[in-house]
Formats: structure tokens, C-alpha cells, sequence
């Protein structure tokens, strides 16, 4: 894990320095919320329905121990007792009272955390693949990659009031855990021929009302040039993306009017300017971060086998541990989406339990998921058994990874100002209408996906099954969208036809599996067979 | 016209910006204002005989007068590079790190609030046209 040197910590120190003093200002009465606005959402500061809501950065979804409970702590202290995990990997908290905030940062930044640019039309935090540095199929740790985009974005002073915000992630294998492709600028780290690791670019993908995957813009840039030509991407959106629509504002509406290889000649222009700058970090430098992320101390010839005796547990292992790339461990992720609960969400208690379980068990490691989960990614595999009933004392053993029930959800009307629906209940619902894990199990990997808005943060274009909340004349409604997406098969969802009440929808989206287990073939997930069959069989079952 | 905030040493240039347009048509103005949507570059072949380059901030989250600036300095122009408009005491220092030297807000700007904000942060990330050194420079020399 990456450690804070003496300039690390005291860039984050100046900057809670800096927000007390913005946050005193307003109070004050020198600012007004107009003047305020744009100060705080570049601090993750959200004025939501009924409160503030802060969302706290955990850097491409990787903590410790320590920062857990520090999130378990600021849950009670300056919460309602609980916090909920995003699809950007980050915490929000949305009860936060605006004279807390300044302490909160300050706690925060004592475990070297804190809130920088998790808002605002700035470079957002960067987010990864959950199973960095454990996953088999990895060329590298995309990591440190991750973190020198951490540095070299916090604060940049030509970026921070681009057209729209910013989102960037990084992976390093084929497979797809982070929706790489749906980001504003998508980045794996591959080997060339020569051997060297470099990243390969894909910019102007994105959901929101305007759903696009991002076309490849270059196949190779050598460690040498990556922060040059992320710089050159950067500056060409910051000169010509579009500024008279908020709606037409980010990357992916610059890329789709002016098209990829015109997008792709302008940077390539602009890259052998900011070239001659010598702004790249010398090999040195990912070297010294790349050491803090070694992998931790495995032990040697650890058995691969798992007493399966207790049934719940084996199950919990087929459906929640991954293969991990050392003999003997495995990777465990822990649902936050229990039978009846709210997506992504952990109480303080749940978050120390988790914390322990990390300490104990996974070499003081945890991440955030983008499906709103947390992996504790390296876990001998004598110690499932113990890590598995400690979980299940905290409600925290659901057997439901990329099951119909393993939904992500945005927050919704239930908090959030922009939605027109919301999206917990129905989470609930669906839920419990599929509460049969046998069934789940049965209709295997099924990613459900509802966004309260067009805004589209509950990723429902990526869905294999996709809801979206809409108002229709004063009342919810929602419309079913199948096929999408976010994994190396990246697509985009498409609308079946007319929307459904909250009841509605839900014996739609039952109708609609109940077509695949009908029609499916040997092997064959939900979307593999709606790609094969088309949406005519599903719009039948379902509007016939 | 309100006093423009300035960081030079030099006499304060008396010549009124002119447009774009009428700065290519002419050979001898000698300050030029460049609108939030305007090329920066066109600028160039002309910059020895530019001492006043003034960029428009339309609305204070209309980012693009940051990188008109660093593309000045880049080239190496070093007269004056003004920030005007809707310019907000609390984005004065990123607006330093990009290369303007003098601002002309469109709201008086608190001096005690502007001093402690561009005295804040003893170290960037990243290099800009400020000359500061970067923090990976000072980690490896």
C-alpha cells in the first residue's frame, strides 16, 4: 500500500488548512453559497435533499486497517452510524454537517486520506481493478500507475475547471473489473514486444444521458510519455470540449462530433509540445511508488484445499472467492447487499469488523468495489472457514456476487437532488421477489443495474439488466433496458419499450429471466443469450 | 477600470488590449486580449512584440484562458498575462501556476484571503509554467 512521504502529507495538510478557511469564509457570511459552491464540490461536498453529504476518496479502492475504521469512526461521530460505498470505489457520508467538515478532513487526513476532487469539473479519483495485485491474470500492479495519476491530477492547476468532470481508471489485465471502457479516459497497462509495460488509451467513454464507449486513441505509450500524453488529452479537452451545454460537456460529445482519429491528431499534436517540457517523472519515480505496493509476505506451500462440510459456506465459496495468483490464498469479496439492505451501504460496526477481518486475515488490505462491495483480497485459504463465520455474525456472509441480487443502485430520491425516482426500494424489491438463492444461483451471473436519473450513476447503461427511474407526469417509472455491460465485453444496454410502476418493473425483470431459462443454451449467462436471441423474444414475453 | 492585481517589477503597460481580430490586422499594437474560446497559438509568430496579453474569464468555471496561458509561457513568452473577468481569489493560484503574472478581477479581491491562499501549499505535483519544481523532482534530485 501506498505510504504519504513528507510531501504527501503536507500537500493534504495545506488543503485542510485551505477548506477550514473556505468553510469559515462561508460562515461567516464572506462567501455566498454561489461563490461557495464550486470551492466545496472540489472537496467532495454535496448539498443533497436533507443534508450535506461528503464523499471521501479511497484512491483506486485500496485501504488499510487503519482507514477503515477511521471511515467506521467518522460514521458515528459525524454520521448516522453507517456509510456508503460508490460505484466510483469511494465513501459517502449523508448526514454531514457543514462546521464538521474541516475536522472530519483533518481526522482524515491523520490515516493519509481525504477528499480531494471527489467532485467539481476537475480529474476525479482514479479508480481500478478490486483485485489489483492478487488477480492471476494481471500483466502488472495497475496500481502504482494508478497513484502517479493520483499525484500528478491532484491540484493540477490547467485542469481543475475543465468543461465537465473527469473520470479515469486503470487496469492491467484483459479482464475487466473496473468498466474501464465507460470511463472518460480508460487506461491498461500491457507489455509491447520489447517487453516494456506502457499504457493503452482509450478515450471518451462515459454513461450519463449520453452512453459511449470509448474508442482506442493509442495502443502504446511507453512510461517515458504517460503523463505527457495524458497531459496533451487533457488539454485538448480543456480547449475545445464544449462549454454551452452542461449536457454536451464532457469528452465523450467532444470525441462523438469532431470523431476519434480527428480527436487523436490533435493530441498527437499537442503531446510532441508538452513533450519538450520534460514534465514526465523519471523511471525513478514509479519504481519508489511500485516498492509500496510489493507484494506482502506469502507463505510458502499453503494447501489449496477448503473443508466444505457446512453447506452455507461452501456455497459462499463457489459464489463469493476468487482464484488468487498465489498456491494457497484466494480472494474473498464481502457483499454489501444483504437481503432487504441498501446497496453499498456498511454500518460503522459492519466497517470495523470488516477492518479486524483485514488485519487478521489479508495482510492489513481491503478494497471498495465499483459494484459497491469490499474484497479482502489476500486470504489463506485455511482461513476462509473463521473469516466466513465472523462475517455471518455481521450480516456481512450473503452468497451473491454478480447475482441477480448483488445490485448496484445509486442513491437515489431517497437522498439525492437530481433523481426523479428511487432506486433503493426497488433494489429491495428485486431483491426479495429473487430472495431464493438457489433460483439466483440457478439464473447465475446476472448484473442488475438502476440509476434513479438519466445521470446514469447507478450504471444502468452497463447492466445486463439496466432500470431507469424516470418521472412520468408527477409519478415514478421505470424502464427496462437489457444487454449492457462493463466488463472486457463492454456494450450498452437498450431500452425494451414502454416503462412499469415500482410492481411493474419487477415482474418484468422476472418475465424477462424467465425467457432465459427458457431459451438458454449450454453454459450460457443471461446476456450471452440475449445477445444471441436479440430483444424480440424478451419484448414478447414481456409487453406480449 | 479596477487596478490590476500585478506580480511584475516592470512599469504597468499603458497600451489598451485590443482584439484578436484587430491585433492580426495591425502591425504595431503591442497588447492584445484573447476571448475564453480563442486560439492562443496564433499568437506566437508575434510574441516579440507583445507586452500585454489580457485572457478572458467569461465565468469563473470557464477553464480554458488556463491553458491559453501555459501555452504562452510554453512558448516562451514573458510580457505581461492577464487574467480578466470572473476571476475568484481562491483560483489565483492555480492561475500563477499556469504563467499569469497580473489579474483584473471583476469583484474586489480580499488581500489578506489572496496572500494566505498563494502562501498555502509549499509543494505541487506537478510541473507548470511557474518554474516550481515538482515534488517527484525533489524526491529524485
Amino acid at each position: 500500500m501506498y505510504k504519504y512521504d513528507e510531501y504527501d502529507h503536507a500537500i493534504v495538510a495545506s488543503r485542510v488548512e485551505e477548506f477550514r478557511d473556505q468553510v469559515r469564509r462561508r460562515l461567516e457570511g464572506h462567501l455566498t453559497e454561489d461563490q461557495f459552491k464550486p470551492l466545496r464540490l472540489m472537496n467532495g461536498l454535496y448539498l443533497q435533499l436533507h443534508a450535506y453529504m461528503l464523499r471521501v476518496a479511497v484512491p483506486y479502492g485500496t485501504m488499510d486497517a487503519r482507514q477503515m475504521r477511521m471511515l467506521g469512526h467518522i460514521a458515528r461521530k459525524y454520521d448516522r452510524g453507517y456509510g456508503h460505498f460508490t460505484t466510483r470505489q469511494n465513501i459517502q457520508f449523508n448526514w454531514i454537517k457543514l462546521a464538521d467538515t474541516p475536522d472530519i478532513l483533518e481526522e482524515l487526513a491523520t490515516v493519509e486520506m481525504h477528499a480531494i476532487q471527489t467532485s467539481g469539473n476537475c480529474i476525479r479519483n482514479i479508480s481500478s481493478d478490486q483485485f489489483a495485485g492478487a488477480a492471476a491474470d494481471e500483466v502488472t500492479d495497475p496500481r502504482p500507475w494508478a497513484e502517479l495519476l493520483r499525484q500528478w491530477s491532484t491540484f493540477h492547476p490547467e485542469f481543475t475547471y475543465l468543461p465537465r468532470k473527469f473520470k479515469i481508471a486503470v487496469i492491467a489485465s484483459d479482464t475487466d473489473r473496473a468498466a474501464m471502457r465507460l470511463h472518460d479516459i480508460g487506461i491498461q497497462i500491457v507489455r509491447n514486444d520489447a517487453g516494456e509495460l506502457g499504457g493503452r488509451i482509450y478515450v471518451g467513454g462515459g454513461m450519463g444521458r449520453t452512453p459511449m464507449i470509448a474508442p482506442l486513441i493509442r495502443d502504446f505509450v511507453p512510461y517515458e510519455d504517460f503523463i505527457s500524453y495524458l497531459e496533451a488529452c487533457l488539454r485538448v479537452y480543456n480547449r475545445y470540449g464544449r462549454r454551452d451545454n452542461i449536457y454536451k460537456a464532457r469528452i465523450k460529445i467532444l470525441i462523438h462530433e469532431i470523431g476519434a482519429d480527428k480527436y487523436r491528431d490533435e493530441v498527437e499534436a499537442e503531446f510532441l509540445e508538452v513533450k519538450k517540457l520534460a514534465i514526465d517523472p523519471p523511471k525513478a519515480e514509479l519504481e519508489r511508488i511500485s516498492a509500496h505496493f510489493a507484494p506482502p509476505a506469502f507463505e510458502n506451500g499453503l494447501l489449496d484445499d477448503i473443508d466444505r462440510t457446512d453447506p452455507d459456506f461452501a456455497v459462499w465459496v463457489d459464489q463469493n472467492v476468487s482464484a488468487h495468483k498465489t498456491a494457497g490464498y484466494a480472494i474473498v469479496t464481502v457483499s454489501l447487499k444483504p437481503m432487504g439492505g441498501i446497496p453499498g451501504d456498511a454500518s460503522a460496526d459492519q466497517i470495523d469488523v470488516m477492518a479486524d477481518l483485514a488485519e487478521r486475515f489479508s495482510f492489513n488490505e481491503l478494497r471498495v468495489t465499483h459494484a459497491q462491495n469490499i474484497v479482502l483480497p489476500h486470504v489463506a485459504k485455511r482461513d476462509l472457514y473463521p473469516v466466513y463465520q465472523i462475517l455471518n455474525q455481521s450480516g456481512l456472509a450473503e452468497a451473491n456476487l454478480d447475482l441477480i441480487s448483488d445490485i448496484i443502485a445509486c442513491p437515489g430520491l431517497d437522498y439525492c437532488s437530481l433523481a426523479n425516482a428511487r432506486s433503493i426500494p426497488l433494489a429491495q424489491k428485486i431483491a426479495q421477489r429473487f430472495s431464493d438463492l438457489d433460483r439466483q444461483r440457478d439464473l447465475g451471473e446476472l448484473k442488475l443495474k438502476i440509476s434513479g436519473c438519466i445521470n446514469a450513476c447507478g450504471h444502468h447503461h452497463a447492466g445486463h439488466i439496466g432500470i431507469l427511474g424516470v418521472d412520468r407526469k408527477g409519478t415514478e417509472n421505470f424502464q427496462l433496458l437489457l444487454g449492457g455491460s462493463g466488463a472486457e465485453d463492454v456494450s450498452l444496454a437498450k431500452i425494451t419499450g414502454p416503462g412499469f410502476s415500482e410492481d411493474g418493473i419487477v415482474d418484468a425483470i422476472e418475465k424477462t429471466t424467465d425467457v432465459y431459462l427458457a431459451q438458454r443454451e449450454d453454459g450460457e449467462r443471461f446476456v450471452d443469450t440475449y445477445r444471441r436471441i436479440g430483444m424480440e423474444p424478451f419484448k414478447e414475453a414481456i409487453y406480449g | 477600470m479596477v487596478d490590476a492585481l500585478r506580480f511584475r517589477d516592470d512599469v504597468p503597460h499603458e497600451e489598451p488590449a485590443v482584439t484578436l481580430d484587430s491585433f492580426l490586422g495591425q502591425s504595431n499594437a503591442t497588447a492584445v486580449r484573447i476571448e475564453a474560446g480563442e486560439d492562443a497559438r496564433v499568437l506566437l509568430p508575434h510574441l516579440d512584440r507583445i507586452a500585454l496579453v489580457e485572457v478572458s474569464f467569461p465565468k469563473y468555471r470557464d477553464g480554458r484562458g488556463y491553458s491559453s496561458a501555459r501555452i504562452l509561457r510554453e512558448a516562451g513568452y514573458t510580457g505581461e498575462l492577464r487574467a480578466q473577468g470572473d476571476v475568484l481569489v481562491d483560483q489565483i493560484p492555480l492561475m500563477r501556476r499556469c504563467g499569469f503574472d497580473s489579474f483584473a478581477p471583476e469583484a474586489p479581491v480580499d488581500e489578506a484571503v489572496l496572500h494566505a491562499s498563494l502562501t498555502r501549499y509549499d509543494h505541487d505535483y506537478q510541473a507548470a509554467a511557474d518554474g516550481h519544481v515538482p515534488v517527484w523532482k525533489r524526491r529524485h534530485g
